[in-house]
């Protein structure tokens, strides 16, 4: 088992035809995704290795039946490309797009509310179930199947984290990049959420940085709702204190978003914090014997 | 993006929100010769460096003598002011900003900034503005009024009504007040800033007036705001760091001795955290990205070698979008160019690893090859002991 993507999953890929869409397209078909359909507007009608085009995702949801898209639309278009995905009734909308302006995001979330679409990003590396489904950028062969979830702030931190995991033979059911942006899509306590109600998964990693409130409202859910065991890590207790947002940032936080709050937040609830990035994947070994 | 003090207030004269009658002066004459235009007894002489805490750091002089003027200018121009939030290196003072002297009767804040959890902007303000502001929010929160705004509907004039009531104004300025605070609004939304805050907003002779002016923009939509961009100053920022974003590379300067470059922000945090976990400090914050071309990687070696502290060299990369053998040449064609004699530790894993660690072997260049993070680590722990 495992979350928002499996072996049903029928992806359409909007910006198919630009360098990354094409290139992460056959990686993604390579991996065993089925990509049904591609839109990039004035190009309907082409092909891309005999995957039809079209004008708009209307029109290819219509024709191919995609349930889920992928975005790699340049940062000026992408939040109208997203809102083109709902519209369409998709149920599941990865955006990769990096660089996308915040005030954008706030207009898609905004558009979001009342709609199905559970939106993955943006600024993400993607979700991959593996053995299943990969809509992302990740490196498909590093991942092994198995009952460990992973959500994540992070691209590379989380491939590290994986790469640790199936070395020591733990599998994953789900892994999701929520995205590095200040507005995403699907949140920390969203995907702890489906995860907690996932069959397929017996414990699950957070990989956070520092920044925001998504860990800390992380910590709050596992506390009041959640059975299965969690593993955090948070980057950045490190970081130069600094680069502060004016007062207002400070005041909205209330003091949080630093590395040290965050590790309180989540080990006061009772969530294991790793402190090594290296110790992260026999961290897990070390809980799911516990658990066993 | 940061800009100043004096570009701000350009900003806000163009929303109509009213600013002291003020000159800039990038010289002690000029600063004179504004003085004397604006010929209030006393002037104001405000450094214009990005960063706060002006105030306590000695950077905003008030002046009672116009004959006083250009001594306290050259005083301040041409060289660095340090204040609790610049850090101890200081940011270098270019211009000042000269205003008239106003009789400050009240001073309140206003700032706009985006909340994260809700997905909106939320404008605060509070009646007790000024330099304590920051401790009224943490001892007192209550004394900071929060307005959420719809984004669908931007800021109502009610909501503007109800931020103006809550701050106990003179019944004579709300009109006034919540003019401004919607203007502000509009400046917020209009120009993509990531933060607009007035603090403080000055009761003055019946008037109210923005005494100081912070906006910070939205990097990511610079791309729409061209008369945005060309505000920014790069002597307010690290020359490494400037030239580094002109190659597309994330750089912070730190203080250790150990150059690090990885590939993603969050690896690059963690890489941090590791290399002092185990007794050594980074010199730096190196994200050379996903889509890292073999010319970045080159620059953001010669970029990271530039720090004279640096003295181990760590590279950790997982290869994901960026493949290993894109790292491996530009890391051989700058070693090459570069003379590197200093020990490097590099791990590798991911795309294309086994034709990376290939490339690394035959370009001549002497390193310690790592597995792992944990491992990498450890073996930079034990270069630096030995220094």
């Amino acid at each position: 088992m495992s979350i928002l993507v499996d072996e049903n999953t029928s992806v359409l890929v909007q910006g198919i035809t630009g360098n990354e869409g094409t290139f992460h397209t056959r990686q993604m078909v390579e991996y065993g995704t089925k990509v049904v359909a591609g839109v990039t507007p004035g190009k309907g009608g082409q092909s891309l290795d005999g995957i039809p085009i079209f004008n708009t995702v209307k029109e290819a949801v219509q024709e191919t039946r995609a349930n889920a898209s992928a975005i790699f639309v340049p940062p000026p278009f992408a939040a109208d490309a997203i809102m083109e995905a709902a519209e369409a009734g998709l149920q599941v909308v990865v955006c990769l797009t990096e660089g996308i302006p915040t005030l954008d995001m706030i207009a898609v979330r905004q558009y979001l509310r009342g709609k199905n679409t559970k939106l993955i990003g943006p600024n993400t590396p993607g979700i991959i179930s593996p053995g299943k489904c990969k809509i992302g950028v990740m490196a498909g062969y590093i991942h092994r199947e198995g009952k460990v979830g992973i959500a994540s702030r992070s691209g590379t931190l989380t491939y590290e984290v994986v790469d640790q995991l199936s070395r020591l033979g733990i599998g994953q059911s789900t892994c999701v990049g929520i995205g590095g942006d200040p507005i995403i899509g699907l949140s920390f306590v969203d995907i702890l959420q489906l995860f907690e109600e996932d069959p397929g998964t017996d414990a699950v990693i957070i990989i956070g940085e520092i920044g925001g409130r998504a860990e800390e409202e992380a910590a709050q859910y596992f506390r009041q709702q959640m059975t299965k065991p969690v593993v955090a890590f948070i980057a950045g207790i490190t970081a130069p204190p600094g680069r502060r947002m004016g007062h207002a940032g400070a005041i909205i936080s209330g003091g949080v978003g630093s590395a040290q709050e965050k590790i309180k937040a989540l080990e006061e609830a009772g969530i294991v914090v790793v402190k090594s990035p290296a110790e992260v994947g026999r961290t897990m070994a070390r809980v799911l014997r516990r658990q066993r | 993006m940061k800009v100043h003090e004096y570009q701000a207030k350009e900003l806000f004269k163009q929303y109509g929100i009213p600013i002291p009658r003020a000159r800039v002066a990038k010289t002690p004459q000029e600063a004179a010769k504004a003085a004397q235009d604006i010929g209030t007894s006393p002037v104001v002489l405000k450094a214009q460096i990005h960063a706060g805490g002006r105030g306590k750091g000695g950077g905003i002089k008030v002046i009672h003598d116009p004959r006083d003027v250009e001594a306290a200018a050259s005083k301040l121009l041409g060289n660095k002011l340090v204040t609790p939030q610049t850090g101890p290196e200081g940011k270098p003072v270019g211009a000042l900003l000269i205003e008239e002297g106003l009789d400050v009767q009240g001073e309140i804040y206003v700032g706009i900034v985006i909340d994260r959890s809700r997905a909106c902007p939320v404008v605060l303000a509070s009646a007790e503005g000024g330099m304590e502001i920051e401790k009224v929010a943490a001892e007192n929160p209550e004394k900071v009024f929060t307005e959420v705004v719809d984004p669908g509907v931007g800021l109502r004039p009610f909501q503007a009504n109800r931020i103006v009531f809550s701050l106990n104004i003179d019944p004579s300025l709300a009109r006034k007040a919540s003019g401004i605070i919607l203007n502000l609004y509009r400046l917020f939304t209009e120009k993509d800033c990531s933060l607009a805050e007035i603090n403080p907003l000055v009761v003055t002779e019946g008037k109210l007036i923005a005494l100081d002016a912070k906006l910070n923009f939205d990097d990511n939509a610079l791309y729409r705001h061209p008369d945005i961009s060309s505000l920014r100053d790069t002597s307010q920022e690290d020359p490494l760091e400037v030239e580094a974003s002109q190659h597309r590379l994330n750089y912070i300067k730190l203080k250790g001795n150990v150059g690090c470059m990885v590939n993603g922000a969050g690896l690059a945090m963690a890489t941090m955290d590791l290399i002092k976990l185990v007794g050594a400090q980074p010199a730096n914050f190196l994200d050379v990205g996903g889509g890292a071309t073999v010319d970045m990687i080159k620059h953001g070696l010669r970029i990271l070698l530039s720090d004279p502290e640096v003295k181990v060299i760590f590279i950790n990369i997982f290869g994901g979008i960026l493949r290993c053998d894109t790292l491996a040449r530009g890391v051989a064609e700058a070693a090459k160019e570069l003379e590197i004699n200093l020990p490097m530790v590099i791990r590798l894993e991911g795309t294309n690893v086994e034709l990376g660690r290939q490339i690394l072997a035959d370009s001549g260049l002497r390193f310690t090859v790592a597995e792992g993070m944990g491992d990498a680590a450890q073996k930079v722990a034990d270069l630096v002991n030995q220094l």
